[in-house]
């Protein structure tokens, strides 16, 4: 009896295909089949935001959705940030910043404001602040974080200028 | 804003703002922390824990487990060495381990809800979960006492009938929940109190917090054919896992490895251990590597949250605003065994002001929770609330400006401590001076319901054991080992140090966080003693290269090594200015001269300098929900030397909103029979990003002359002010003086008589 | 001479005295001669051959690394202090 499922989804852009049970969470997906260990597990109930991914464009705690949700869909993690040319420049943006203490929270961060500037290019501190309301951070106080989005959206426009 | 420098020494690499080694692999999610490691053929554990606070536990049934379809072992207390065995020490230190033991499996007793009684190894994580609803336990269930005061009343549920309290050193005769009684006593109190014009007394409570790390507890352990035992986790500190380990398991350290993964925060909570001896003796049971990774409600039910407290405070002053005496009483909360860090608290207190007359008793009290650990400055956030809240109320009293009174009584050199000492050099009066000057203090702030309040707090910081190694590469760049964990950026404020010495740059020292194989003893990143004392032992490897490299080109050149200069990274000669060899020169000739470079240092070292800090708080209270929301906070903190300035004001700010949090929001929500009742972090609810305004920071420098760059340990004291900062601002704001953590919505409220 | 200051809840063993003067070059040496003159001293301070776990000591202001081998000075002031460890 097959007690597995088939899930074909993408994956930072490739296609990508496992093997699942029906409980398997897309975290346990991600980091225990697939490998991908930088999206981060820090609380398993959508309180945390280590986690975070999109889901076709849209972000997730991975911890909520299940594994074989994924199937058909198009996940981009914290891998698939940085391209051979180098780091995106949110993340230039947190080394730079010294936006990042222990590190465990970053890669969820990360993924979250480069959505949001995607979304919007030049948010104010309160947009930021509201929009990363569901990252939890124990290290910084947020404060050089929230410095680092806004660099990072200087960035981006300078690029595009 | 300008920061306050007293540092008078030049520095080229010491002071500037390198991005850290290891960021690039922590922004692009390659850094390996403990959870994300694995091994061919790996088990998955989970832990079986205590639904009551407190049981007898009659027996453990671990049958139907066992047969349970892809379980491969169960170990139960059963599994751990007797700790009175083959003990020479028949005393306190079997009872030590008996209790290190039993926070591990528990043996006859449960003494907390999430009290780990057994665990299993599995194919996959679910079955192991699957198979601990099949373990059956007997338990006879206990009255709990889950609070500081009931527990020590007479006919209070006694935890552990062995335990006597110890009053510096005597011992009590009959079974106690007060573990411990100290106390410190200097000069006349009564004289002192009879000095003053002006007498604050009150009593203070706070409630039990959890450091609150995003990264929970996780372990992996391989107990290998040939006994050699290697555990994979993350910890603040490699070498104490494998002290523990060894101690629990009564296995010799040399056949224990541990690895160090990347730390997703520990903020003391990660100084002890509770799954790496599990994962071993999994592992050993089942002959595969065996993983093990604590839920969230796992790490606030079995890990060391912080103490709660009960406190009293009395404190006195003349007219003219100078203290005369403090007295205090601080119960402190251990948990399910002895050693909250009441001492520390204690020692704490006061330490901001010259007091001449002062008495402070501590309590040391088991009660059914998890068993406290450190939690940043361990111990003084909660009397530094209770005392600065009294400062406060003193010089509201005596009509007298908050920061204008703290400094008329600020400690400074040469004070005399209640609990004895005198200080050093420290940056107490200086921190109050640059907090004066701030743009914040400065500002007006206008408006209903809005308050400003000030507070300031004290940490020893500790010094500790560190090792170090360097070597140099035929390129010109060093590799620098170490065994600190890296928590929040101190590979690079250690590679730092090694390269201002050797006149490299920052990103020519390569550091590596190594096992306990690889580097020689190191205790734990902890105490703020990382950049301080690591940084020493790299201070002095990288001293140690200079010296034969400085041999190595006298041997070249023909010269005497006494002879021999360096200076701007060129090495030359005495008298001849035509002599000069670069650094990267000699590094690519080390090969063919004699051989490779290789520096090393181990430091102990003591005179660590303590930190102050003072914060200042604007914040605003809704009359209707209770709800403070804090406008603007500035942190003034003296670092000594700031090695790293970005990441010492990020300690600053991130210590900071721990303490907004536990003033704030942060509680363990208890029922009476002893259950956690908020074990996620929805209803555990820390500071979000929409909690907080921008943290201001100021560094004060003033100098530690007990370290080669005046540097002074950064990261606990800033967590110190905060909840008397903001009940010093809400009390402004509207009227009530908290005094109780944390202060929350309702509790303000209720305060304001609105409820 | 070096002046040793004695925990609160040791001064019944001084008769009150907040802090005492002994002789001694190491701090074994001062624990020794204290409890020559004040008896019972040496129990509350050692465990074993050891300082007792639960201490400290701190000699001019510093807490020292070396037990009971720290060196203790002709003027050095002696404390007796809780151990304490950090976050």
């Amino acid at each position: 009896m097959a007690t597995k499922h088939h899930v074909v989804t993408r994956v930072n852009g490739e296609e990508v295909e496992f093997l699942c049970e029906a409980r398997h969470s897309l975290l346990e997906a991600l980091r225990e089949t697939l490998g991908l260990t930088g999206t981060k597990e820090g609380c398993l109930d959508g309180n945390c935001g280590a986690c975070t991914v999109t889901l076709d464009g849209r972000l997730m705690d991975s911890c909520l959705v299940l594994a074989v949700e994924a199937h058909g869909r198009e996940i981009q993690t914290i891998e698939g940030v940085a391209s051979p040319q180098g780091l995106h420049p949110v993340q230039q943006a947190f080394l730079e910043e010294a936006a990042l203490q222990c590190g465990i929270c970053t890669p969820g961060f990360i993924v979250s404001a480069k959505a949001l500037l995607e979304r919007e290019p030049n948010p104010t501190e309160e947009r930021i602040r509201w929009w990363l309301a569901g990252n939890l951070c124990r290290c910084t106080g947020y404060d050089k974080i929230v410095r680092a989005v806004v660099d990072a959206a200087a960035r981006m426009a300078e690029v595009k200028g | 804003m300008a920061n306050k420098v007293l540092v008078r020494q030049e520095f080229k690499v010491v002071g500037t703002r390198p991005i850290r080694h290891d960021g690039t692999d922590k922004v692009t999610g390659r850094a390996l922390y403990g959870g994300d490691f694995s091994l061919p053929g790996m088990l998955y554990g989970k832990v079986l824990r205590s639904p009551h606070a407190h049981a007898r536990i009659l027996s453990i049934d671990t049958s139907a487990a066992e047969a349970l379809p892809g379980v491969r072992g169960v170990v139960t207390a059963k599994d751990l060495p007797r700790p009175e065995e083959g003990i020479a020490d028949v005393g306190e230190g079997a009872v030590n381990l008996r209790f290190l033991s039993d926070n591990i499996l528990a043996s006859n007793k449960a003494l907390y809800k999430g009290h780990a009684v057994a665990a299993v190894a599995a194919v996959d994580a679910h079955t192991a979960e699957a198979a601990l609803a099949l373990i059956k336990v007997d338990y006879q269930v206990l009255p709990a006492v889950v609070n500081v005061r009931e527990a020590m009343k007479e006919g209070a549920p006694i935890l552990h009938e062995s335990l006597r309290t110890d009053a510096q050193g005597q011992k009590g005769t009959t079974p106690t929940n007060i573990a411990s009684r100290i106390q410190f006593a200097k000069g006349t109190l009564e004289q002192g109190f009879a000095q003053a014009d002006v007498v604050v007394e009150r009593e203070f409570e706070t409630a039990t917090v959890h450091q609150g790390y995003i990264e929970p507890h996780n372990a992996t352990g391989l107990w290998s054919s040939d006994g050699q035992v290697t555990i994979w986790c993350s910890t603040q500190g490699a070498f104490t896992v494998r002290d523990l380990v060894s101690q629990i398991l009564r296995y010799p350290v040399s056949k224990i490895k541990v690895v160090p993964m990347e730390i997703g925060g520990g903020f003391g909570g990660k100084t002890v251990v509770y799954l790496e001896p599990l994962a071993a003796l999994l592992s050993r049971k089942t002959g595969k590597p065996v993983k093990l990774v604590m839920t969230r409600t796992e790490v606030f039910e079995g890990t060391g949250p912080t103490p709660a407290a009960s406190m009293k405070v009395k404190m006195g002053a003349t007219r003219e605003g100078k203290l005369t005496a403090a007295e205090a009483s601080f119960a402190f909360e251990a948990g399910a065994y002895p050693g909250s860090a009441v001492g520390a608290g204690c020692m704490c207190a006061f330490a901001p002001y010259d007091i001449e007359h002062g008495k402070i008793d501590g309590y040391d009290v088991v009660v059914n929770k998890p068993k406290a650990a450190a939690y940043r400055a361990p111990g003084a956030t909660q009397t530094g609330f209770a005392v600065e809240s009294v400062v406060d109320e003193l010089a509201e009293k005596l009509g007298l400006d908050p920061i204008a009174f703290r400094m008329k009584n600020s400690a400074r050199e040469g004070t005399r401590r209640i609990d004895g000492p005198i200080f050093g050099v420290i940056g107490a009066l200086d921190c109050l001076e640059a907090a004066r000057a701030s743009d914040h203090w400065s500002s007006r702030l206008e408006g209903p319901n809005r308050g400003r309040g000030v507070a300031s707090g004290f940490w020893f910081n500790i010094g500790l054991q560190s090792s170090c190694t360097i070597s140099v590469n035929a390129d010109g760049t060093v590799n620098l080992v170490e065994g600190s964990a890296d928590i929040g950026g101190t590979r690079a404020s250690i590679a730092m140090q090694a390269a201002e010495v050797l006149c490299l740059r920052a990103e020519e020292v390569k550091p590596t966080v190594a096992d306990t194989d690889s580097i020689g003893y190191t205790q734990v990143t902890g105490g703020s003693r990382t950049t301080f004392a690591t940084g020493w032992a790299a201070y002095e490897a990288a001293h140690d290269v200079l010296r034969q490299m400085k041999e190595r080109v006298a041997k070249i050149w023909e010269a005497n090594p006494a002879d021999v200069t360096y200076e701007e990274g060129v090495f030359g000669v005495k008298g001849d200015p035509k002599m000069q060899m670069a650094f990267r020169e000699l590094a690519g000739k080390l090969n063919h001269t004699g051989g490779p470079i290789v520096g090393r240092a181990t430091v102990d070292p003591k005179g660590q300098g303590g930190a102050f800090a003072t914060h200042i708080a604007d914040v605003e209270v809704d009359p209707e929900t209770g709800k403070v929301k804090v406008l603007r906070y500035t942190t003034v903190q003296d670092a000594g030397k700031a090695v790293h300035p970005s990441y010492v004001e990020g300690q600053m700010q991130g210590g900071a909103v721990q303490g907004i949090g536990w003033a704030l929001n942060e509680e363990y929500f208890m029922t009476p029979g002893g259950t956690m009742a908020n074990t996620s972090f929805l209803d555990y609810r820390m500071p979000t990003t929409l909690d907080l305004p921008m943290i201001e920071t100021v560094i004060v420098e003033v100098a530690n002359p007990g370290h080669p760059f005046g540097v002074r340990g950064v990261g606990e004291v800033p967590i110190v002010p905060p909840p008397a900062a903001l009940a010093n601002a809400i009390r402004r704001a509207v009227g009530v003086r908290m005094t109780r953590l944390p202060m929350s919505p309702g509790a303000i409220l209720k305060e304001m008589g609105t409820v | 001479m070096a002046i040793v200051y004695i925990p609160a809840l040791m001064r019944g063993l001084t008769g009150g005295a907040e802090k005492v003067t002994v002789p001694g070059s190491s701090l074994r040496q001062v624990i020794h001669n204290l409890e020559a003159v004040y008896p019972g001293m040496q129990a509350r301070l050692l465990q074993g051959d050891d300082l007792s776990p639960a201490l400290s000591v701190a000699v001019d202001g510093e807490v020292v690394r070396l037990g009971l081998l720290a060196p203790v000075g002709e003027q050095s002031e002696v404390h007796f202090l809780p151990a304490m460890s950090g976050g």
